[in-house]
Protein backbone atom coordinates (compact mmCIF):
# COMPACT_ATOMS: atom_id res chain seq x y z
CA UNK A 1 0.00 0.00 0.00
CA UNK A 2 1.08 3.21 -0.83
CA UNK A 3 0.14 6.87 0.83
CA UNK A 4 -3.06 6.60 2.52
CA UNK A 5 -4.97 9.91 2.79
CA UNK A 6 -8.35 11.44 4.65
CA UNK A 7 -10.40 14.22 3.79
CA UNK A 8 -8.04 16.35 4.66
CA UNK A 9 -5.59 15.65 1.84
CA UNK A 10 -2.30 13.01 1.82
CA UNK A 11 -0.83 12.04 4.72
CA UNK A 12 3.04 10.64 4.62
CA UNK A 13 3.68 6.62 4.09
CA UNK A 14 2.94 4.63 7.12
CA UNK A 15 6.20 3.54 8.54
CA UNK A 16 7.55 0.09 8.00
CA UNK A 17 7.74 -2.16 11.18
CA UNK A 18 8.85 -5.26 10.75
CA UNK A 19 6.58 -8.00 11.83
CA UNK A 20 8.00 -10.47 13.64
CA UNK A 21 7.63 -12.88 16.77
CA UNK A 22 10.38 -12.61 19.39
CA UNK A 23 11.38 -15.46 21.08
CA UNK A 24 9.27 -17.77 18.59
CA UNK A 25 10.21 -21.07 19.64
CA UNK A 26 9.81 -20.58 22.59
CA UNK A 27 6.36 -18.84 22.41
CA UNK A 28 5.22 -21.72 20.62
CA UNK A 29 6.45 -24.28 22.86
CA UNK A 30 4.94 -22.55 25.78
CA UNK A 31 1.51 -22.39 23.89
CA UNK A 32 1.44 -26.08 23.11
CA UNK A 33 2.06 -27.01 26.48
CA UNK A 34 0.02 -24.67 27.98
CA UNK A 35 -2.87 -25.90 25.62
CA UNK A 36 -1.86 -29.59 26.82
CA UNK A 37 -2.08 -29.16 29.99
CA UNK A 38 -5.78 -27.72 29.90
CA UNK A 39 -7.19 -30.27 27.88
CA UNK A 40 -5.87 -32.74 30.25
CA UNK A 41 -8.38 -34.13 32.01
CA UNK A 42 -9.88 -34.85 28.22
CA UNK A 43 -6.75 -36.78 27.04
CA UNK A 44 -7.37 -38.64 30.03
CA UNK A 45 -10.99 -39.70 30.18
CA UNK A 46 -10.84 -40.35 25.84
CA UNK A 47 -12.11 -43.43 25.33
CA UNK A 48 -13.15 -44.71 28.54
CA UNK A 49 -16.59 -45.23 29.39
CA UNK A 50 -18.61 -44.33 32.93
CA UNK A 51 -20.94 -46.66 34.09
CA UNK A 52 -24.08 -45.61 34.37
CA UNK A 53 -25.34 -44.90 37.95
CA UNK A 54 -27.05 -47.73 39.46
CA UNK A 55 -28.77 -46.86 42.40
CA UNK A 56 -29.39 -49.49 45.38
CA UNK A 57 -32.81 -50.62 46.39
CA UNK A 58 -31.43 -52.68 48.62
CA UNK A 59 -32.70 -51.66 52.36
CA UNK A 60 -33.99 -53.32 54.99
CA UNK A 61 -37.36 -51.89 54.87
CA UNK A 62 -37.65 -52.73 51.12
CA UNK A 63 -37.03 -56.17 51.53
CA UNK A 64 -39.19 -56.57 53.86
CA UNK A 65 -41.84 -55.72 51.18
CA UNK A 66 -44.11 -58.05 49.84
CA UNK A 67 -43.45 -58.26 46.01
CA UNK A 68 -46.92 -56.39 45.25
CA UNK A 69 -46.06 -53.17 46.99
CA UNK A 70 -42.18 -53.35 46.13
CA UNK A 71 -43.06 -50.28 44.15
CA UNK A 72 -42.58 -46.59 44.77
CA UNK A 73 -45.61 -43.74 45.40
CA UNK A 74 -45.49 -43.05 41.60
CA UNK A 75 -43.82 -45.59 38.87
CA UNK A 76 -40.02 -45.68 38.40
CA UNK A 77 -40.14 -44.41 35.45
CA UNK A 78 -42.13 -41.32 36.68
CA UNK A 79 -40.42 -40.92 39.49
CA UNK A 80 -36.61 -40.87 37.36
CA UNK A 81 -37.61 -37.64 35.28
CA UNK A 82 -40.03 -36.02 37.97
CA UNK A 83 -38.91 -36.56 41.90
CA UNK A 84 -37.54 -33.51 42.16
CA UNK A 85 -40.65 -31.74 41.09
CA UNK A 86 -42.72 -34.28 43.42
CA UNK A 87 -40.85 -33.18 46.52
CA UNK A 88 -41.09 -29.38 45.69
CA UNK A 89 -44.80 -30.27 45.38
CA UNK A 90 -44.89 -31.93 48.70
CA UNK A 91 -43.29 -29.39 50.19
CA UNK A 92 -45.14 -26.35 49.47
CA UNK A 93 -48.50 -28.07 50.37
CA UNK A 94 -47.13 -29.06 53.37
CA UNK A 95 -45.45 -25.60 54.40
CA UNK A 96 -47.90 -23.62 52.54
CA UNK A 97 -50.79 -25.50 52.12
CA UNK A 98 -51.32 -24.86 48.22
CA UNK A 99 -52.77 -27.07 45.66
CA UNK A 100 -50.47 -27.85 43.02
CA UNK A 101 -50.93 -29.31 39.13
CA UNK A 102 -48.18 -31.39 38.81
CA UNK A 103 -49.43 -34.56 41.41
CA UNK A 104 -51.57 -35.20 43.39
CA UNK A 105 -50.39 -34.14 46.56
CA UNK A 106 -53.37 -32.40 49.13
CA UNK A 107 -51.57 -30.90 52.44
CA UNK A 108 -50.09 -33.51 54.00
CA UNK A 109 -51.06 -36.65 52.66
CA UNK A 110 -50.40 -38.07 48.99
CA UNK A 111 -52.64 -39.70 47.01
CA UNK A 112 -51.15 -42.24 44.80
CA UNK A 113 -52.29 -43.01 41.34
CA UNK A 114 -53.32 -46.67 42.41
CA UNK A 115 -55.52 -44.70 45.13
CA UNK A 116 -52.95 -45.42 48.17
CA UNK A 117 -52.43 -42.69 50.60
CA UNK A 118 -48.92 -41.86 51.62
CA UNK A 119 -47.28 -38.70 54.24
CA UNK A 120 -46.04 -36.59 52.43
CA UNK A 121 -42.34 -36.39 53.64
CA UNK A 122 -39.43 -36.65 52.78
CA UNK A 123 -38.11 -38.35 55.69
CA UNK A 124 -40.69 -40.02 56.96
CA UNK A 125 -41.92 -41.34 53.56
CA UNK A 126 -38.78 -41.43 51.38
CA UNK A 127 -36.28 -41.74 53.84
CA UNK A 128 -38.36 -44.84 55.40
CA UNK A 129 -37.87 -46.97 52.74
CA UNK A 130 -34.71 -45.69 50.47
CA UNK A 131 -32.48 -45.72 54.18
CA UNK A 132 -29.41 -45.89 52.02
CA UNK A 133 -28.56 -42.06 51.27
CA UNK A 134 -25.36 -43.02 49.84
CA UNK A 135 -25.98 -45.72 47.96
CA UNK A 136 -29.50 -44.28 46.77
CA UNK A 137 -29.63 -40.47 46.33
CA UNK A 138 -26.21 -39.61 46.02
CA UNK A 139 -25.16 -42.21 43.26
CA UNK A 140 -27.30 -40.23 40.91
CA UNK A 141 -27.02 -37.16 42.20
CA UNK A 142 -22.98 -37.29 42.13
CA UNK A 143 -23.41 -38.89 38.62
CA UNK A 144 -25.26 -35.48 37.38
CA UNK A 145 -22.92 -33.02 39.24
CA UNK A 146 -26.64 -31.84 41.14
CA UNK A 147 -26.31 -31.20 44.75
CA UNK A 148 -29.44 -30.77 45.90
CA UNK A 149 -29.65 -28.98 49.83
CA UNK A 150 -32.43 -30.73 51.03
CA UNK A 151 -30.30 -32.88 53.65
CA UNK A 152 -28.54 -29.90 55.24
CA UNK A 153 -31.78 -29.66 57.00
CA UNK A 154 -34.01 -32.72 56.69
CA UNK A 155 -32.74 -36.20 58.51
CA UNK A 156 -31.12 -39.02 56.71
CA UNK A 157 -32.72 -41.31 58.61
CA UNK A 158 -36.50 -40.86 59.59
CA UNK A 159 -38.46 -43.54 61.98
CA UNK A 160 -42.30 -43.51 61.62
CA UNK A 161 -43.53 -40.47 63.52
CA UNK A 162 -45.74 -42.53 65.68
CA UNK A 163 -42.69 -44.39 66.61
CA UNK A 164 -41.26 -41.19 68.04
CA UNK A 165 -43.83 -39.97 69.99
CA UNK B 1 -80.00 -11.32 6.39
CA UNK B 2 -80.48 -10.88 10.30
CA UNK B 3 -83.02 -12.38 12.57
CA UNK B 4 -86.31 -11.49 13.63
CA UNK B 5 -87.27 -10.01 17.44
CA UNK B 6 -89.47 -13.21 17.93
CA UNK B 7 -86.28 -15.25 17.02
CA UNK B 8 -83.75 -12.71 18.51
CA UNK B 9 -85.72 -12.86 22.05
CA UNK B 10 -86.27 -16.46 21.99
CA UNK B 11 -82.42 -17.51 20.94
CA UNK B 12 -81.54 -15.26 24.34
CA UNK B 13 -84.28 -16.59 26.69
CA UNK B 14 -82.72 -20.26 26.07
CA UNK B 15 -79.23 -18.65 26.93
CA UNK B 16 -80.55 -17.42 29.72
CA UNK B 17 -82.11 -20.41 30.93
CA UNK B 18 -78.82 -22.95 30.27
CA UNK B 19 -77.09 -20.06 32.15
CA UNK B 20 -79.00 -20.89 35.24
CA UNK B 21 -78.84 -24.34 34.75
CA UNK B 22 -74.89 -24.44 33.95
CA UNK B 23 -73.56 -25.48 37.38
CA UNK B 24 -76.38 -27.81 37.95
CA UNK B 25 -76.04 -29.44 35.05
CA UNK B 26 -72.40 -30.09 36.05
CA UNK B 27 -73.41 -31.22 38.78
CA UNK B 28 -75.60 -33.42 37.30
CA UNK B 29 -73.96 -35.46 34.76
CA UNK B 30 -70.81 -35.36 36.45
CA UNK B 31 -70.96 -35.43 40.37
CA UNK B 32 -67.82 -34.53 42.27
CA UNK B 33 -65.08 -32.08 42.40
CA UNK B 34 -65.53 -29.21 40.09
CA UNK B 35 -62.76 -26.86 41.64
CA UNK B 36 -59.66 -28.00 43.16
CA UNK B 37 -59.51 -28.21 46.76
CA UNK B 38 -57.66 -28.63 49.91
CA UNK B 39 -58.44 -31.65 51.90
CA UNK B 40 -56.19 -31.78 54.96
CA UNK B 41 -55.16 -35.07 56.25
CA UNK B 42 -57.80 -37.27 58.27
CA UNK B 43 -57.61 -36.32 62.27
CA UNK B 44 -55.55 -33.08 61.47
CA UNK B 45 -57.04 -29.92 64.25
CA UNK B 46 -58.53 -27.45 62.68
CA UNK B 47 -59.35 -23.92 63.79
CA UNK B 48 -60.52 -20.60 62.97
CA UNK B 49 -58.02 -18.85 65.23
CA UNK B 50 -55.68 -21.07 66.83
CA UNK B 51 -54.77 -19.34 70.34
CA UNK B 52 -53.17 -19.76 73.83
CA UNK B 53 -53.90 -19.45 77.34
CA UNK B 54 -51.34 -19.96 79.77
CA UNK B 55 -52.35 -19.87 82.99
CA UNK B 56 -49.52 -18.62 85.30
CA UNK B 57 -51.08 -19.53 88.46
CA UNK B 58 -51.48 -23.40 87.75
CA UNK B 59 -47.89 -23.07 85.97
CA UNK B 60 -44.97 -23.89 88.03
CA UNK B 61 -41.13 -23.05 87.00
CA UNK B 62 -40.59 -26.73 86.87
CA UNK B 63 -43.33 -27.36 84.58
CA UNK B 64 -42.38 -24.13 82.80
CA UNK B 65 -39.00 -25.69 82.07
CA UNK B 66 -40.36 -29.14 81.17
CA UNK B 67 -42.50 -27.48 78.66
CA UNK B 68 -39.41 -25.34 76.82
CA UNK B 69 -37.43 -28.44 76.83
CA UNK B 70 -40.26 -30.55 75.53
CA UNK B 71 -40.75 -28.34 72.87
CA UNK B 72 -36.99 -27.73 72.14
CA UNK B 73 -36.60 -31.75 71.77
CA UNK B 74 -39.27 -32.06 69.60
CA UNK B 75 -38.23 -29.22 67.22
CA UNK B 76 -34.62 -30.32 67.00
CA UNK B 77 -33.59 -27.12 68.69
CA UNK B 78 -30.08 -27.04 69.24
CA UNK B 79 -28.70 -25.44 72.82
CA UNK B 80 -25.56 -23.68 72.73
CA UNK B 81 -25.33 -22.65 76.49
CA UNK B 82 -24.98 -26.04 77.44
CA UNK B 83 -23.38 -28.21 74.30
CA UNK B 84 -24.41 -32.64 74.16
CA UNK B 85 -19.96 -32.62 73.23
CA UNK B 86 -18.00 -30.96 75.78
CA UNK B 87 -15.86 -30.35 72.48
CA UNK B 88 -18.40 -27.96 71.23
CA UNK B 89 -18.11 -25.31 74.26
CA UNK B 90 -18.07 -21.99 73.28
CA UNK B 91 -17.21 -18.82 74.99
CA UNK B 92 -20.27 -17.93 77.27
CA UNK B 93 -20.92 -14.58 75.87
CA UNK B 94 -20.97 -16.17 72.18
CA UNK B 95 -23.50 -18.74 73.47
CA UNK B 96 -25.68 -16.75 74.84
CA UNK B 97 -25.66 -14.31 71.44
CA UNK B 98 -26.19 -17.49 69.36
CA UNK B 99 -29.06 -18.90 71.42
CA UNK B 100 -32.27 -20.33 69.84
CA UNK B 101 -34.96 -19.90 71.34
CA UNK B 102 -38.93 -21.13 70.62
CA UNK B 103 -40.37 -21.07 74.06
CA UNK B 104 -38.66 -19.74 77.34
CA UNK B 105 -39.19 -18.01 80.29
CA UNK B 106 -38.57 -13.96 81.79
CA UNK B 107 -39.93 -12.29 84.44
CA UNK B 108 -42.55 -9.75 84.47
CA UNK B 109 -40.90 -6.51 83.96
CA UNK B 110 -39.31 -8.40 80.76
CA UNK B 111 -42.22 -9.94 79.11
CA UNK B 112 -44.77 -6.98 80.00
CA UNK B 113 -42.30 -4.15 79.65
CA UNK B 114 -43.73 -0.60 80.99
CA UNK B 115 -47.14 -2.62 82.46
CA UNK B 116 -44.83 -2.85 85.70
CA UNK B 117 -46.46 -0.24 88.38
CA UNK B 118 -43.58 0.91 90.78
CA UNK B 119 -45.03 -1.63 93.52
CA UNK B 120 -46.78 -5.08 92.01
CA UNK B 121 -47.47 -8.61 94.37
CA UNK B 122 -44.03 -9.95 94.51
CA UNK B 123 -45.36 -13.37 93.69
CA UNK B 124 -46.22 -11.85 90.12
CA UNK B 125 -42.83 -9.72 90.16
CA UNK B 126 -40.75 -12.84 90.34
CA UNK B 127 -43.29 -14.92 88.44
CA UNK B 128 -41.63 -17.02 85.30
CA UNK B 129 -43.49 -15.96 82.50
CA UNK B 130 -43.58 -18.73 79.95
CA UNK B 131 -43.33 -16.65 76.68
CA UNK B 132 -43.25 -17.35 72.56
CA UNK B 133 -44.30 -16.40 69.96
CA UNK B 134 -47.46 -14.45 70.18
CA UNK B 135 -49.01 -15.41 66.41
CA UNK B 136 -50.04 -11.75 66.29
CA UNK B 137 -52.96 -11.23 64.92
CA UNK B 138 -51.07 -8.05 62.61
CA UNK B 139 -47.74 -9.61 62.56
CA UNK B 140 -45.01 -7.56 61.94
CA UNK B 141 -42.48 -9.70 60.77
CA UNK B 142 -45.16 -10.80 58.16
CA UNK B 143 -44.84 -7.40 56.83
CA UNK B 144 -41.56 -6.87 56.78
CA UNK B 145 -40.46 -10.01 55.43
CA UNK B 146 -39.08 -9.54 52.09
CA UNK B 147 -39.49 -13.02 50.63
CA UNK B 148 -42.47 -14.25 52.25
CA UNK B 149 -40.59 -17.27 54.11
CA UNK B 150 -42.89 -15.79 56.93
CA UNK B 151 -46.60 -15.67 56.81
CA UNK B 152 -49.75 -16.18 58.35
CA UNK B 153 -51.83 -18.76 57.92
CA UNK B 154 -55.77 -18.93 57.42
CA UNK B 155 -56.32 -20.27 61.08
CA UNK B 156 -54.28 -17.25 62.21
CA UNK B 157 -51.11 -19.17 62.89
CA UNK B 158 -47.67 -17.61 62.16
CA UNK B 159 -45.33 -20.05 60.02
CA UNK B 160 -41.72 -20.00 58.76
CA UNK B 161 -40.77 -21.23 55.44
CA UNK B 162 -37.66 -22.08 55.95
CA UNK B 163 -37.18 -23.22 52.81
CA UNK B 164 -37.69 -19.45 51.39
CA UNK B 165 -35.95 -17.69 54.51
CA UNK B 166 -32.83 -15.44 53.18
CA UNK B 167 -31.64 -14.91 56.42
CA UNK B 168 -32.08 -11.16 56.66
CA UNK B 169 -33.45 -10.75 59.74
CA UNK B 170 -36.09 -8.16 59.33
CA UNK B 171 -38.28 -10.11 60.99
CA UNK B 172 -36.07 -10.26 64.25
CA UNK B 173 -36.11 -6.49 63.80
CA UNK B 174 -39.81 -6.17 63.68
CA UNK B 175 -40.81 -8.29 66.14
CA UNK B 176 -41.49 -6.92 69.58
CA UNK B 177 -41.06 -10.06 71.46
CA UNK B 178 -37.88 -11.16 70.54
CA UNK B 179 -39.77 -14.48 69.67
CA UNK B 180 -37.01 -15.39 66.66
CA UNK B 181 -33.90 -16.29 66.64
CA UNK B 182 -31.09 -16.37 64.02
CA UNK B 183 -28.94 -19.10 63.14
CA UNK B 184 -25.30 -17.93 63.72
CA UNK B 185 -23.52 -20.87 63.20
CA UNK B 186 -24.66 -24.37 61.88
CA UNK B 187 -27.17 -26.02 64.44
CA UNK B 188 -26.62 -29.52 63.83
CA UNK B 189 -23.89 -30.19 66.52
CA UNK B 190 -25.71 -28.71 68.93
CA UNK B 191 -29.20 -30.82 68.71
CA UNK B 192 -28.61 -33.21 71.80
CA UNK B 193 -30.76 -35.96 69.95
CA UNK B 194 -32.02 -35.80 66.67
CA UNK B 195 -35.75 -36.06 66.46
CA UNK B 196 -36.79 -37.72 63.07
CA UNK B 197 -40.19 -36.33 63.15
CA UNK B 198 -38.94 -32.87 61.96
CA UNK B 199 -36.10 -31.50 60.43
CA UNK B 200 -33.25 -29.10 61.76
CA UNK B 201 -32.35 -25.89 60.14
CA UNK B 202 -29.39 -24.79 58.58
CA UNK B 203 -27.08 -21.61 59.17
CA UNK B 204 -28.67 -18.53 58.24
CA UNK B 205 -31.99 -18.80 58.93
CA UNK B 206 -34.17 -17.65 61.38
CA UNK B 207 -36.50 -19.92 63.42
CA UNK B 208 -39.03 -19.49 65.94
CA UNK B 209 -42.28 -21.47 67.65
CA UNK B 210 -44.84 -22.58 65.23
CA UNK B 211 -47.74 -23.98 67.53
CA UNK B 212 -46.80 -26.58 66.69
CA UNK B 213 -48.43 -26.73 63.35
CA UNK B 214 -47.17 -29.83 62.37
CA UNK B 215 -48.66 -31.78 65.49
CA UNK B 216 -51.72 -30.18 64.89
CA UNK B 217 -51.63 -32.02 61.59
CA UNK B 218 -51.42 -34.92 63.03
CA UNK B 219 -54.15 -34.60 65.29
CA UNK B 220 -51.72 -33.68 68.33
CA UNK B 221 -51.70 -30.54 70.98
CA UNK B 222 -48.92 -28.52 70.78
CA UNK B 223 -46.06 -29.94 72.86
CA UNK B 224 -46.15 -27.53 75.83
CA UNK B 225 -49.70 -27.94 76.56
CA UNK B 226 -49.02 -31.77 76.31
CA UNK B 227 -46.50 -31.04 78.69
CA UNK B 228 -47.84 -28.21 80.77
CA UNK B 229 -50.39 -30.69 82.91
CA UNK B 230 -53.70 -28.30 81.95
CA UNK B 231 -51.82 -24.77 82.85
CA UNK B 232 -51.59 -24.15 78.80
CA UNK B 233 -54.82 -24.45 76.91
CA UNK B 234 -54.63 -24.05 73.01
CA UNK B 235 -58.06 -23.71 70.96
CA UNK B 236 -59.97 -22.24 69.17
CA UNK B 237 -61.08 -18.33 69.17
CA UNK B 238 -64.00 -18.29 66.98
CA UNK B 239 -65.74 -21.19 68.82
CA UNK B 240 -68.02 -20.33 71.56
CA UNK B 241 -67.49 -23.48 73.38
CA UNK B 242 -63.72 -24.04 73.32
CA UNK B 243 -61.57 -24.62 76.45
CA UNK B 244 -60.22 -21.36 75.27
CA UNK B 245 -63.46 -19.36 75.32
CA UNK B 246 -63.88 -21.19 79.00
CA UNK B 247 -61.31 -19.56 80.33
CA UNK B 248 -61.15 -15.71 79.10
CA UNK B 249 -65.14 -15.76 80.02
CA UNK B 250 -64.03 -17.08 83.44
CA UNK B 251 -60.66 -14.99 84.09
CA UNK B 252 -58.95 -11.47 83.50
CA UNK B 253 -55.93 -12.25 80.88
CA UNK B 254 -53.38 -9.71 79.51
CA UNK B 255 -52.02 -9.96 76.67
CA UNK B 256 -47.70 -9.05 75.92
CA UNK B 257 -47.70 -5.37 74.47
CA UNK B 258 -50.79 -5.57 73.39
CA UNK B 259 -50.82 -1.82 72.79
CA UNK B 260 -48.60 -1.50 70.27
CA UNK B 261 -51.51 -3.24 67.83
CA UNK B 262 -49.90 -6.62 66.59
CA UNK B 263 -53.19 -8.17 68.49
CA UNK B 264 -51.33 -10.79 70.29
CA UNK B 265 -52.95 -14.45 70.53
CA UNK B 266 -51.19 -15.54 73.89
CA UNK B 267 -52.89 -14.65 76.62
CA UNK B 268 -51.45 -14.58 80.46
CA UNK B 269 -54.03 -15.48 83.85
CA UNK B 270 -51.77 -13.99 86.63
Amino acid sequence: MADYKNEFGFFAERPKVEKKLFDRNKVIAGLVIFIVMITIPLWQNLGKTVAAPAPSLDTPVIKQLAAKDKKCVMPTEWMRANHMQMLVDWRDNVVRTKEQLVTTSRGREFVAPDGKQYLASLTNTCMECHSNKVDFCDKCHNYVAAAPNCWGCHLEKGKKLAEAK
Amino acid sequence: MGIDRREFIRIAGLSTLLGLGGTGAFELLAPGRVEAEIIPALGSLKAKRWVMVINQKELDDNTAQQCAAACHRVHNVPDFLNPPDAKLKLNPAVAHRYQVKWLWTEHFHNAFPGDAPAHMAEKVEHMNFLVLCNHCQNPPCVRVCPTKATFQRDDGIVMMDMHRCIGCRFCMAGCPYGSRSFNWRDPRPYVKENYPGYPTREIGVVEKCTFCAERLAQGLQPACVETSRGAIVFGDLEDEKSEVREYLRKYFTIRRKAHLGTNPQVYYIV
